[in-house]
């Protein structure tokens, strides 16, 4: 009888209302274990923006304050026009008037068309608003105030021909902007990889491969590797392998076919570090600034080859790491920094000694 | 050079096998006397014999010497047995050992601009069985990375308005590590991991094709926890806004039904210490099975609401761009995938004979149940064994024995998870998905074994 077919049903109900008996048990109590968060501390930290704009704090900004916050806090990394892909990719280019009426970039189906910028993916612009807000400048996220964030955004917008010169985007007027997203159409929800339920309409996998275990239809030419000229494009291999085992890393130095490189003693501890890594981590030097290549700004290595030699080297060094400026080494200008005197010091130090290592 | 003259396998030797027996003799015997000079130089004239410029010390110590009375490593006492080693807590948090130097993180040259806004791949080619080292573990941040006080952090619990939640609440790292924890071993993967093999062979190894996973095993107490103290409206609130607190203050949308069901942690433990600040020391979230993006680390706020978010990292980025000109948005689970880890891009086979393949399987959906592999381009599979516990949405290790004959090889796994589910081969992903996708490239990975034992990273079609 307990076999029965009924039998194991009742026993699978069972477990069924077991389950959910334990989902729904009241909460545990955990007496002296967290406290209710005041008004200001939500208020502090709740700043999400969601895409039917609750959250969005009132307030407005213009395409002319825009511009002026623009060139001094974020061209330095996005390009003037926000078309740099330098530093980030390009937030602007590529979509069309047209594009603005059908709400999709049409762009992108042109797969000769290079890369895709933020405005030709982004189909909300709560997403501007909120990530300008939290995220932004860079090197000094949440230091822009409610009014720079509308006044970005709204440049931004310009940027992309979405609203005009003249325009003031402002939390009564953002929903009608919304309508002009070039690519507010460009998503779609229709895959199996959201692990909820409701949101994505496909239920199954969009892949269907079968397990076939012998004489396999295959695909058995190669196609695609990597050229020989990229050989070494990572670096010799035979260090990023581990010098004992069935297999050692490819000497990359060598073509292919050279004997594999033995190397069982290590290899020598790096050098005591001359550059102030800390320091200029700490104030966001290097975001903009690499030892020996360009970057946004010049490299450390180039700074101390041309200022290294003057007699107020470290006054002068010092000086232009405190107040930034222009026109030195291009038109990308250097904030200000603020860090203390003996700090740049320390950096003016190290480049008028040559920017060593 | 004549294509007879091309290495095979093994057919370049090793100096040492230059030395006759009598020449081998000598060598100790010299050593014995602490001629090491003469030692080195034995070995120099028998590198130089060979035509091979490789380092003769290294040769020394970790080759076996076949002939004669025997191998050296074996007939002259080494140092470490004859004299005293370092005391205990010479190094009060223990390192690798220095042999172990070439095992590191590392960035793939050209692939980001910034180093804060970038990668690091874990080297899998190197690691065991499941876990990855939290020192190894892949990292990825969008602004930099933070050592936070613990003392200092707090998290928040909100509602995106009042009626979904009874009380905000805020809790200190103490108050959280005071809750019933649990501990669970999960895989974290990127969605972008192999993003850049969409369209062709783009990187030479495993660490850089597939290295932004890792696995650990990760101790926390269950967000559902934490809502219920909260008072959470479960009928109304079906998504979960995770914050972060660097700069990006990075946030992503979590469905309900996985709160719900108790697998989304708030952990601050990781492979039995704590989080590592590159890992979002004190507190991150874990979303298994979720793109590692979701895991939203040095978490500050959890807010809960009727509508997912479109935060930047699911409206700008972390979208897939699928034929037609769409972009999938809101795709999340990092579906069942494996690559072989041994042998893999960039090594050189040593020797023909025995070899253990072995590699990596996962699916975000739950179990890994077969994972078979292919030494020809996928004409013939043999299932391989699955190691020790498999676990859901977890790293699980296969391996499978070879014997390699010397002649070119095409090496291939293919999983499958408990929901049947089949890893794809790459013309099946692309059939459905074009090729300008990044993100969630799970397609079946190629080595190429060629006959001088090197192993290269290619695509099939």
């Amino acid at each position: 009888m307990s076999s029965s077919p009924k039998f194991a049903m009742f026993g699978l109900f069972g477990t069924l209302l077991l389950a959910t008996a334990a989902l729904a048990q009241p909460a545990r109590d955990f007496p002296g274990v967290g406290r209710a968060a005041t008004p200001k501390e939500i208020a502090a930290w709740d700043i999400d923006v969601r895409p039917d704009f609750k959250g969005l704090p009132k307030g407005s900004g213009s395409v002319a304050r825009g511009q002026e916050v623009w060139e001094g806090k974020c061209a330095q990394c996005h390009g003037i026009f926000g078309e740099s892909g330098e530093v980030f990719a390009p937030l602007v280019g590529g979509t069309t008037p047209e594009d603005i009426k059908t709400g999709h970039v049409a762009r992108l189906n042109d797969p000769s068309f290079p890369g895709r910028t933020t405005l030709m993916k982004v189909a909300t612009v709560s997403t501007l608003w909120d990530y300008i807000n939290r995220a932004m400048p860079w090197t000094a996220p949440k230091s822009l105030s409610t009014e720079e964030v509308y006044s970005v955004t709204a440049f931004l917008l310009n940027l992309g021909g979405i609203v005009p010169e003249d325009f003031v985007l402002s939390d009564q007027n953002i929903g009608a902007v919304q309508q002009r997203m070039p690519n507010r159409k460009g998503m779609t929800l229709d895959h199996a990889l959201w692990p909820g339920k409701g949101l994505t309409k496909a239920k199954a996998p969009d892949t269907r491969a079968q397990a076939c275990m012998k004489d396999c239809p295959a695909e058995a030419k190669i196609s695609s590797f990597l050229p020989d000229h990229a050989r070494n494009a990572h670096g010799n291999l035979a260090e990023q392998n581990r010098a004992v085992g069935p297999q050692h890393g490819a000497d990359t130095s060598k073509p292919s076919g050279a004997p594999p490189q033995r190397r069982a003693e290590p290899a020598p501890a790096p050098k005591a570090a001359g550059a102030p890594t800390a320091l200029l981590n700490k104030n966001s030097c290097s975001a903009c600034h690499a030892l020996a290549s360009k970057l946004v700004g010049p490299s450390f290595q180039e700074i101390a080859k041309k200022h290294g030699e003057r007699s107020d080297a470290i006054a002068y060094l010092s000086g232009k790491i405190r107040s930034g400026g222009v026109g030195v080494w291009g038109q990308i200008p250097m904030p200000a920094q603020t860090l203390s005197d003996a700090d740049a010091a320390t950096i003016a130090q190290w480049l008028k000694s040559g920017a060593p290592r | 050079m004549s294509s007879d003259d091309k290495p095979r396998g093994r057919l370049i030797k090793a100096p040492e096998n230059f030395l006759d027996p009598a020449g081998i003799r000598q060598v100790f015997a010299e050593a014995k006397s602490g001629r090491r000079d003469f030692m080195r130089k034995a070995f120099v004239a028998a590198g130089a014999a060979a035509g091979a410029a490789v380092a003769p010390v290294a040769l020394a110590t970790s080759n076996p010497v076949q002939a004669g009375e025997g191998d050296p490593n074996i007939l002259t006492l080494p140092e470490h047995s004859k004299g005293l080693g370092q005391a205990v807590a010479t190094e009060g948090y223990g390192k690798p050992s220095r042999y172990e130097a070439n095992v590191q993180r590392r960035q793939s040259p050209g692939l980001t601009q910034t180093a804060q806004a970038s990668v690091s791949f874990a080297p899998l080619q190197s690691l065991f069985g499941i876990v990855t080292p939290s020192g190894l573990h892949f990292e990825r941040h969008h602004q930099g990375w933070w050592d936070i006080d613990p003392s200092k952090h707090r998290l928040m619990l909100n509602g995106s308005d009042a009626s979904m939640l009874k009380k905000a609440m805020v809790f200190t790292m103490d108050e959280l590590m005071r809750l019933p924890s649990v501990s669970r071993f999960h895989f974290i993967e990127c969605g972008a991991n192999t993003g850049m093999e969409w369209g062709n062979v783009a990187v030479p190894t495993v660490q850089y094709s597939h290295g932004m996973l890792s696995c650990s095993e990760f101790t926390g107490v269950p967000l559902r926890i934490l809502l219920d103290l909260a008072g959470v409206d479960y009928k109304k609130a079906r998504y979960v806004l995770a914050e972060g607190a660097d700069g990006s203050s990075m946030t992503r949308t979590i469905p309900m039904e996985m709160v719900e069901s108790g697998e989304v942690l708030v952990a601050y433990g990781q492979n039995g210490e704590m989080l590592r600040p590159e890992q979002g020391y004190p507190l991150r979230l874990v979303v298994p099975g979720v793109q590692g993006v979701s895991w939203v680390k040095y978490l500050r706020r959890i807010e809960v609401g009727d509508q997912p978010y479109a935060s930047k990292d699911e409206a700008v980025h972390y979208i897939d761009l699928v034929p037609g000109g769409q972009h999938r948005q809101y795709s999340s689970i990092q579906e069942c995938k494996s690559v072989v880890t041994t042998p893999s891009g960039g090594q050189v086979l040593l020797d023909q004979g025995f070899y253990n393949i072995s590699g990596l399987a996962w699916s975000g959906r739950g179990r890994i149940k077969r994972v078979d592999v292919s030494v020809d381009g996928g004409r013939n599979w043999r299932s391989a064994r699955l190691e020790g516990a498999v676990l859901p949405k977890c790293l699980t290790r296969f391996n499978i024995d070879w014997v390699w004959d010397g002649k070119p090889a095409l090496i291939q796994s293919r999983a499958m998870d408990e929901t049947g589910y089949v890893q794809p081969s790459y013309k099946q992903l692309r059939e459905v998905r074009g090729t300008r996708s990044i993100y969630h490239n799970n397609a079946v990975q190629t080595w190429l074994v060629q006959e001088d034992g090197e192993v290269k990273n290619v695509q099939l079609s």
